[in-house]
């Protein structure tokens, strides 16, 4: 019977073990190599312990500098360099579409079967995403001078990398069979991506489209820092000037839009799905 | 009658030194339904999809209405595609289209891709997928999309838009390895009626041996990329099936 053979077994040998001797050790040696990196990056940022400790205070005193809130100061400036902020993030986004939707079908390898072109195509990808938007900003206000066209095509470049690398992968991911169908009919290169490639992945392109937008609104409110228009400029100046309490409704006003932003956007894409 | 599609000495390696297909010669007549029959992995598909250029085949030669087409590429290969229709197993529509778009998805070959972006199709080729629809019985379902329909609904969308292509030749790959036995049953039965009301030959490859021998005019058995019977299908025994498939347990 079954019951015999199992009980023939020791039951001392049948010991589970989760982690075997060596991955114990490598385990216990992966936490000790976390723990001395904590230290060394700790002991590498030179913390000013005066000014550590007297941080709770100097809070206390920015917040009640920043109260009460200059609410006036909304219509007068904020409103405005607010209205900046969504054009430059608006046409930031509609320009890195333009740029991306190229790059995107020159990545994807099933559309562009050419290991060059992918090459080439990711390489600007990868360039455009590798520079942050406030570097991009420096670069372009250089350029430009200062201004909200600085910040649209700093926008528009740091867009491009983000749209063009998931729209690649978007394109890369559909499904091979509807293709074939449309090659075996006859249709051209470019009729296969209007009628099988895009509809496969337009829901995805506008859920991107709509993601970059939302960051491209937070991050156009910090380009004024470097002078490249829009709310940041405003804030720049309250700062100068240690008025917080107009930095305060600034700050506010950024929190507010991004709240909005994400249940509109959040309602868009649930439609669009 | 005349030849429309001649294979002659075919060959293909997918991977050098390892063939799939070992020298297939066969003649096509302008009429008839044609099931090729073997067990999976003996080259049917591999030969089906060579005749529209999916698969590039090795050496020999494939004439199609006198016109030799393994090695033709570019405008000339998609000028013959059109030509050709194709049905797939897992029907190969573009599922976020509505059903009459998978049906003109047929004419794109005939469309430049900007008339066919905003959908300027002639009202000639409109007034054909109506009338294809009705033959299939989904008029009710031209707005509807693709992902919406049942297997068996999906194919025989898949077959009015290769029909949509008014082929000269009509292929079809597993056409009813994914269906239900009725349905499998309506897929061929509509394979058969359009190939002979379009006087066009079907060439359809499958696994049911009972279908085969129930719809074809001819059966081809094929096994280790060679063909190893070819004949009517009253004439296939249990002896030509030991030899297609192997063994013979199955057979009881």
């Amino acid at each position: 019977m079954v019951s015999h053979e199992l009980t023939a077994t020791p039951l001392m040998s049948r010991v589970w073990q989760r982690h075997t001797l060596a991955q114990k050790l490598s385990r216990l040696s992966l936490w000790l190599l976390i723990g001395v990196a904590v230290l060394l990056s700790l002991s590498s940022i030179s913390v000013i312990w005066e000014f550590l400790w007297d941080a709770p205070e100097q809070m206390a005193d920015m917040g009640s500098r920043m109260w009460p809130l200059d609410f006036p100061y909304y219509p007068a400036t904020v409103h405005a360099a607010l209205l900046e902020t969504f054009h430059i993030a608006t046409l930031g986004t509609l320009f890195s579409m333009v740029l991306a939707l190229p790059l995107a079908i020159l990545a994807a390898h099933n559309i562009t079967p050419h290991a060059g072109l992918n090459l080439f195509a990711k390489t600007m990808l990868v360039a455009s995403r590798s520079v942050n938007s406030l570097v991009w900003a420096l670069l372009f206000v250089a350029v430009f001078g200062p201004g909200p066209l600085a910040g649209t095509v700093a926008i528009a470049c740091r867009s491009v990398g983000f749209v063009g690398k998931l729209l690649g992968e978007a394109l890369e991911e559909v499904p091979r069979g509807s293709i074939e169908a449309l090659k075996a009919a006859g249709a051209t290169q470019g009729s296969q991506i209007l009628y099988g490639y895009w509809p496969a992945v337009k829901p995805a392109f506008w859920s991107i489209m709509l993601l970059r937008w939302d960051i491209n609104v937070r991050e156009s409110s910090v380009l004024g820092l470097v002078g490249a228009g829009g709310l940041g400029m405003a804030m720049n100046a309250a700062i100068d000037l240690f008025q917080w309490d107009r930095v305060a409704v600034i700050l506010l006003t950024i929190f507010a839009v991004v709240v909005i932003g994400e249940v509109v956007i959040t309602y868009f894409r649930r439609k669009l799905i | 009658m005349s030849v429309v599609l001649s294979i002659q000495g075919l060959t293909k390696a997918y991977k050098p030194g390892v063939p799939v297909l070992k020298g297939i010669d066969l003649d096509f007549d302008e009429r008839g339904l044609t099931a090729i029959i073997g067990s999976s992995g003996t080259g049917k598909s591999t030969l089906v999809r060579i005749i529209n250029r999916l698969v590039d085949p090795g050496d020999g030669t494939i004439v199609f209405k006198g016109e030799d087409l393994s090695r033709i590429h570019g405008r000339q290969l998609r000028e013959l595609r059109r030509r050709i229709g194709m049905v797939f197993q897992e029907y190969n529509l573009v599922e976020r289209l509505s059903v009459m778009e998978n049906l003109l998805c047929g004419r794109l070959g005939y469309l430049s891709p900007l008339k066919a972006w905003l959908r300027r199709f002639p009202q000639e080729d409109i007034e054909h997928a109506y009338q294809l629809l009705d033959v299939i019985g989904l008029s009710n379902f031209a707005n509807q999309r693709a992902d919406s329909l049942s297997g068996g609904q999906r194919q025989r969308v898949g077959i009015a838009r290769a029909l949509m292509q008014r082929p000269e030749l009509l292929l079809a790959d597993e056409p009813t390895s994914s269906l239900d036995p009725k349905t499998s049953v309506e897929i061929m039965e509509l394979l058969k009626s359009q190939g002979e009301d379009n006087k066009i030959p079907v060439l359809v490859n499958m696994h049911d041996v009972e279908l085969a021998k129930r719809f074809a005019d001819r059966i081809v058995g094929m096994t280790g990329g060679r063909v190893v019977f070819d004949g009517l299908p009253s004439r296939l025994t249990d002896d030509h099936l030991k030899l297609i498939y192997g063994g013979e347990g199955w057979l009881q």
